[in-house]
């Protein structure tokens, strides 16, 4: 029986007037890599928002309904958003290294949350460097800046950074469509690694990324939650039109 | 113009191309038992010639549905045309190598009259299978599910005539030792002919699971 990881129940959120989700419900499975697929703006980067208050930083957010990190409503006053936001970790669509060197990159989170041995660092940086399979590309150039890697190197710097903070959660917001096929494969392939400790949950708007990539897929069209269910089933017989038609490549 | 017009386009070729092909086997099956039944031995080895061509097709469009899955990488509805093509397509070849082995029965027997009794169940069974033939290309023109039910039903008639036959044939042989040999053919033809409505029913199980997405066993 599949864990859940996060349950969201009939979230809405407002952009000042304008309603950006409608009573989205979803169970996130643990361990799974979920995909949120759908138009230019339906709303799924939105919802991967709010899963991590990301939301909060947008003037005139307004959000109703619950959303539960292992049973815990994370919208709840008495939570403390940056403790959220380390178990609950993003990558966003441009990889945006800091301009520090590669370990600096790495090292960054775990320092900010106090840890200060040399060694404990050099083991977090290593360990999350292979987890995020960049170890052995820039073991040799640990303490030349970032900004010296490839775009596909830089995403999986990113991946490492935040691993270093030991999430349980990690959004990832379009990883590799500013990134060439041969990174593009590198980044699918470390997801696949990445789900057997992390739950992840990805917004893509490559149809083939989310089936390949995916155990389960769901359907974002004006806001609304269409439709959701495994991946082989939503890509082979959905059961919804608008899904099929999206997924055909013959929405509008 | 709507989005994906081109790959609709060659949807729309793929499927005039099978019903192309299932036209072809249709007529090859029908031939092949009207060139049984009237020890047409010309008849008989026009079917087989003809094969030539039916393999020809069935090569091409299986090749032509291989190409359109690696390049427009189909999704539900669509991956499942292209699937189900595949499985139509394998089932027409089958039931045209059929046709030619009943055209070679046709050969072996030539130089005998056909006197063996249960004969007259060859005819009875081919007028069923060739309902079952049309109906199914029909339900794939159409994307008719209950049209494909009704003609997959129509598979337990043949068996039950397949099974009197096989029965009787069986009484004749035993009765006649001179009818064995007639027999034997006989049995064989029988036999292929209810292997083609077997074939004919997984078509419409094909159409079924294209439409619906369902699979399912109904022979």
């Amino acid at each position: 029986m599949d864990k859940t990881k996060v349950t969201i129940k009939n979230l809405n959120l407002f952009y000042k007037d304008f309603q950006a989700l409608k009573n989205v419900t979803l169970d996130i499975p643990a361990n799974k890599i979920t995909a949120l697929i759908g138009p230019s703006g339906c709303g799924k980067s939105t919802f991967l928002r709010t899963l991590n208050r990301m939301n909060d930083l947008y003037e005139g957010v307004r959000v109703e309904g619950t959303v539960r990190l292992d049973g815990r409503d994370i919208y709840s006053p008495d939570v403390d958003v940056v403790a959220l936001r380390k178990k609950v970790g993003m990558v966003f669509q441009k990889p945006n290294p800091f301009p520090m060197s590669v370990y600096d990159n790495v090292a960054y989170g775990p320092r900010i949350h106090g840890v200060k041995n040399r060694r404990q660092l050099d083991e977090i940086v290593e360990l999350s460097l292979r987890s995020a399979a960049l170890w052995d590309e820039v073991k040799d150039r640990l303490f030349k800046s970032a900004l010296g890697l490839s775009g596909g190197q830089q995403q999986r710097l990113c991946i490492a950074r935040l691993l270093a903070v030991e999430p349980e959660v990690v959004l990832m917001d379009e990883p590799s469509s500013a990134l060439d096929p041969i990174s593009t494969m590198k980044i699918e392939e470390l997801i696949q690694v990445l789900k057997h400790e992390y739950t992840i949950v990805i917004v893509t708007h490559n149809m083939q990324q989310a089936a390949r990539v995916s155990d389960l897929a769901a359907y974002f069209l004006h806001g609304e939650l269409v439709e959701w269910g495994p991946t082989e089933e939503i890509f082979t017989r959905p059961q919804d039109r608008r899904t099929e038609d999206y997924i055909t490549g013959r929405f509008g | 113009m709507g989005p994906r017009s081109s790959f609709d386009k060659a949807l729309k070729e793929l499927q005039q191309d099978i019903l192309r092909l299932g036209s072809l086997v249709e007529q090859a099956v029908y031939d092949s038992v009207q060139s049984f039944t009237r020890q047409d031995v010309a008849g008989a080895a026009q079917v087989i010639m003809s094969d030539e061509l039916v393999d020809t097709l069935f090569l091409e469009i299986e090749d032509r549905c291989v190409k359109l899955l690696a390049t427009q990488q189909p999704m539900a509805r669509d991956l499942r045309v292209a699937v189900a093509g595949i499985k139509i397509l394998l089932n027409l070849e089958r039931m045209a190598d059929y046709a030619v082995d009943i055209a070679r029965a046709t050969m072996c027997l030539s130089s005998q009259p056909l006197n063996v009794q249960p004969l007259a169940y060859i005819p009875e069974m081919a007028r069923i299978i060739q309902k079952m033939i049309k109906d199914g290309l029909d339900a794939y023109v159409h994307y008719d599910v209950e049209k494909a039910r009704a003609m997959c039903a129509l598979d337990d008639d043949v068996d039950f005539i397949f099974a009197r036959a096989f029965r009787e044939l069986i009484n004749c042989m035993k009765k006649d030792p001179e009818s064995v040999t007639q027999g034997a053919y006989l049995l064989y033809v029988v036999r292929y002919l209810e292997r083609i409505a077997d074939h004919a029913t997984n078509i419409g199980e094909a159409l079924i699971y294209l439409v619906t997405g369902e699979r399912k066993e109904l022979n």
